[in-house]
């Protein structure tokens, strides 16, 4: 047992820290800390910086122009990334649909699609979800007949992260309704030009616009677009959901989340004492920051089994779970610790709001973002599919 | 003991009901949010006709109600409908005042519906402390800055509390006074408010202070429980509804126990909070007045977390989109935590008030 970094992983991490020092532009970590959306031009750029130093896809083997690097090193990374507010990787492309093809896609579609992937040609957006078929994604419905050289999708896919920006789309689609559920799934690649698609935005309650709907009417999708063999998909969907799950805990997040709320609480009074020394709001943080280091331990056990090889099964539920619970209280912190100052609808959403929204801690919209982070408990698995995934695993029994 | 509503009170509970699901719906409240002003004259109006005004205030003062049970009645069903017009800031709070001031000319026309007021005291750096006042009136001139002021842009006076020679004194401040500046702003759960800074601006003494801000302050919590309370019915009453409708696996989710029992411990929690809004109604005028409102302010605002929490949870997605009723609600439940002292102020006053 020994809880220290080796001497390379303690390089590495100098490594990582210089490149952030020097490349990442201020004004994206401000943006960051600020709370702030970036653009869509702001992400490109932030892939381009990390790309022409070779660290766009870290999980990525070195032959598909990936850094390849080990669990531990994407954890430090992660960590390092988050302490300096550098922007999020946009996953669809990066990490969800690439493992993917290079698993279970042919040789044409790998140098066709990764290299684009690489270098921002293209940017993906993920069709899962369906209105009918959320946390039971093989219910899913929207339908790919196939006719002659293609096939025609139609129906529609819901809660679609960043499908605005979109050119591409990865979808799991029906195209065998009489076997069961799982069995009749295909994976498909569709770009978002073709006629018959429609995004819809959908406003969340912070104001935001960042998932869509897509809807598919008579959608001509090229027969050379499927992955792998037809009525496998649910194979590759459940291939790649595990690889969606990496840097589930969100660790550096939750680290970076709390030195805010404990800036928050330094700057606030309360009965003419800073908010961080009143005995119920520091027993909050504590009970928090407790529990966020117990977790950060967990994390790293299991990102140290999986740096040697063997894969995270219910371990990734649990993570996700914990991590989820962790961030969500360390939000509900952030709104507490502003006071009425929370009020306002500070959002990046409403044009110019934030030029009239007084802020007198720098929060930025921390009410908002409380709101906002309540998806993380639903979203890539609620946290009941996942304790019903521990529960199976451990009790063998159904949930 | 009798824990039934007086006729008077089950009738207007009835209209108003009745009211607010006609015409306050999900499409109609969601183009006041978009609005302008944020809020409607209409439905002000059509409500002061229905006598939801004058039921916030006692007979002497020109109304008809005015008691703890009043407040609850009316708030508990704005609550219900999600309601962002500032019945609490301008009608309450700003009439109260006046009439603890005996401006009665004026009390009439708030009971009228024609009369819109904001209550000016909390200031930037005062968090919940009701007796942070850092601004100064000297001849009768206010200068200093109010934060956060429900309803300063639509009110035709601002009542502001400023040091008059060290002691906190209520002021009525004119919305064309010269000095005064209001910046305003959206609320993220609706309404609107502003940040107000007063310049050499004049007031007119009303002659009452912090015993009044007190009082008045007693009187929203009481609103705002009850309000928080109706909130928190819709939002159960919803997730009942969906539990039972929606189905994954085949089956309505609802039949799952891990969410069954997950709802029945809201409904454990609601009636808690329920008894809550009671005790605090009940106890508004005796002396246990103070210990009894931060008991239900507490548990509201722990009760109101929860049961935001887990009503998102247990719909999913769909209650993260703002066309969906329960995403509205679920914000007033949670931002009502952000006035009058948060779940820790009031658990801290308790815990004072009770040792005292």
């Amino acid at each position: 047992m020994d809880l220290s970094y080796t001497d390379d992983e303690r390089a590495f991490r100098e490594e990582v820290r210089a490149f952030l020092r020097d490349d990442l532009p201020p004004d994206f970590s401000d943006k960051v800390r600020k709370g702030q959306e970036l653009t869509k031009a702001d992400m490109e750029r932030w892939h381009a910086i990390l790309n022409a130093r070779g660290w766009l896809a870290p999980n990525w083997p070195k032959a598909f122009g990936g850094a390849e690097w080990n669990a531990v090193q994407r954890h430090i990374f992660e960590e390092e990334a988050a302490a300096a507010r550098a922007p999020r990787i946009v996953p669809f492309g990066l990490s969800m649909l690439a493992p993917v093809l290079q698993k279970f896609g042919s040789k044409a579609q790998q140098d066709h699609w990764l290299p684009r992937i690489l270098d921002g040609s293209d940017w993906w957006c993920q069709g899962y979800s369906e209105p009918g078929a959320g946390s039971d994604l093989a219910s899913l419905k929207t339908k790919a007949v196939r006719d002659g050289d293609h096939y025609i999708v139609n129906g529609q896919k819901t809660w679609t992260t960043l499908g605005q920006h979109a050119n591409m789309i990865f979808c799991l689609v029906r195209t065998d309704p009489t076997v069961k559920q799982q069995e009749g799934i295909s994976f498909l690649l569709i770009d978002m030009e073709t006629p018959g698609i429609e995004v819809r935005p959908i406003v969340l309650l912070d104001g935001s616009a960042e998932v869509n709907e897509v809807w598919f009417t008579d959608v001509k999708v090229p027969a050379e677009n499927l992955v792998g063999e037809e009525n496998k998909g649910w194979t590759y969907a459940k291939y790649l959901l595990s690889h969606e799950r990496t840097n589930i805990a969100g660790v550096g997040f939750s680290q970076a989340g709390l030195a805010s709320v404990k800036r928050l609480a330094r700057a606030e009074n309360h009965n003419g004492k800073p908010l961080i020394e009143n005995p119920h709001f520091a027993a909050r943080v504590a009970q928090v920051e407790i529990d966020l280091r117990a977790m950060a331990t967990t994390n790293l056990r299991i990102i140290s089994k999986a740096a040697a090889g063997s894969a995270p099964g219910v371990e990734a539920s649990m993570l996700k779970v914990k991590g989820t619970i962790i961030r969500q209280e360390i939000n509900d912190l952030a709104r507490r610790a502003v006071g009425p100052y929370a009020m306002p609808f500070a959002s990046e959403a409403v044009e110019g709001a934030n030029d009239m929204i007084p802020d007198p801690h720098e929060a930025g919209p921390v009410a908002a973002q409380y709101f906002n982070n309540r998806k993380l408990s639903i979203f890539g698995g609620s946290n009941e599919i996942q304790r019903s995934i521990i529960a199976k695993v451990t009790m063998g029994g159904g949930a | 003991m009798n824990f039934e509503l007086t006729e008077e009170r089950q009738m207007l509970q009835d209209t108003l009901r009745r009211y607010l699901s006609d015409k306050y719906t999900t499409a109609k409240r969601n183009d006041i949010l978009a609005s302008d002003a944020g809020m409607s004259a209409d439905i002000w109006g059509e409500l002061a006709d229905l006598g939801v005004l004058g039921a916030l205030f006692t007979e002497d003062q020109g109304g008809f109600g005015g008691a703890g049970f009043d407040l609850a009645v009316v708030f508990e069903e704005l609550g219900r409908a999600g309601v962002v017009e500032p019945f609490l800031d301008s009608a309450l709070m700003g009439g109260r005042l006046l009439a603890m001031a005996g401006r009665d000319d004026m009390v009439e026309s708030v009971i009228a519906g024609t009369l819109q007021l904001a209550v000016a005291h909390g200031e930037p750096g005062g968090r919940y402390d009701l007796d942070h006042v850092t601004t100064i009136a000297q001849g009768g001139k206010l200068t200093g800055r109010k934060a956060v002021v429900m309803n300063a842009e639509a009110a035709d006076h601002l009542i502001v509390s400023a040091r008059d020679a060290d002691e906190i004194a209520l002021f009525l401040v004119d919305k064309d006074a010269p000095g005064l500046v209001v910046q305003g702003y959206p609320l993220l759960a609706g309404g609107r408010a502003a940040e107000v800074t007063l310049e050499g601006t004049p007031g007119d003494a009303l002659n009452i202070g912090l015993a009044a801000i007190e009082d008045v302050t007693a009187l929203a919590i009481v609103a705002q429980t009850a309000e928080t309370l109706g909130a928190m019915e819709t939002a159960t009453a919803l997730t009942k509804d969906y539990l039972g409708t929606r189905k994954q696996f085949g089956r309505p989710i609802g039949t799952f126990q891990a969410l069954a029992h997950r709802m029945a411990d809201l409904l454990i929690e609601l009636e808690q909070a329920r008894s809550a809004v009671i005790n605090a109604a009940g106890y508004l005028e005796t002396d246990a007045r103070d210990l009894t409102l931060s008991a239900s302010k507490n548990l509201i605002g722990r009760v109101g977390r929860l049961v935001a929490e887990e009503a998102i949870q247990m719909h999913g997605g769909i209650a993260m989109t703002q066309e969906y009723e329960l995403a509205h609600i679920a914000k007033r439940i949670v931002m009502a935590d952000h006035r009058f002292g948060d779940t820790d102020y009031h658990l801290e006053r308790f815990i004072a008030l009770s040792v005292a």
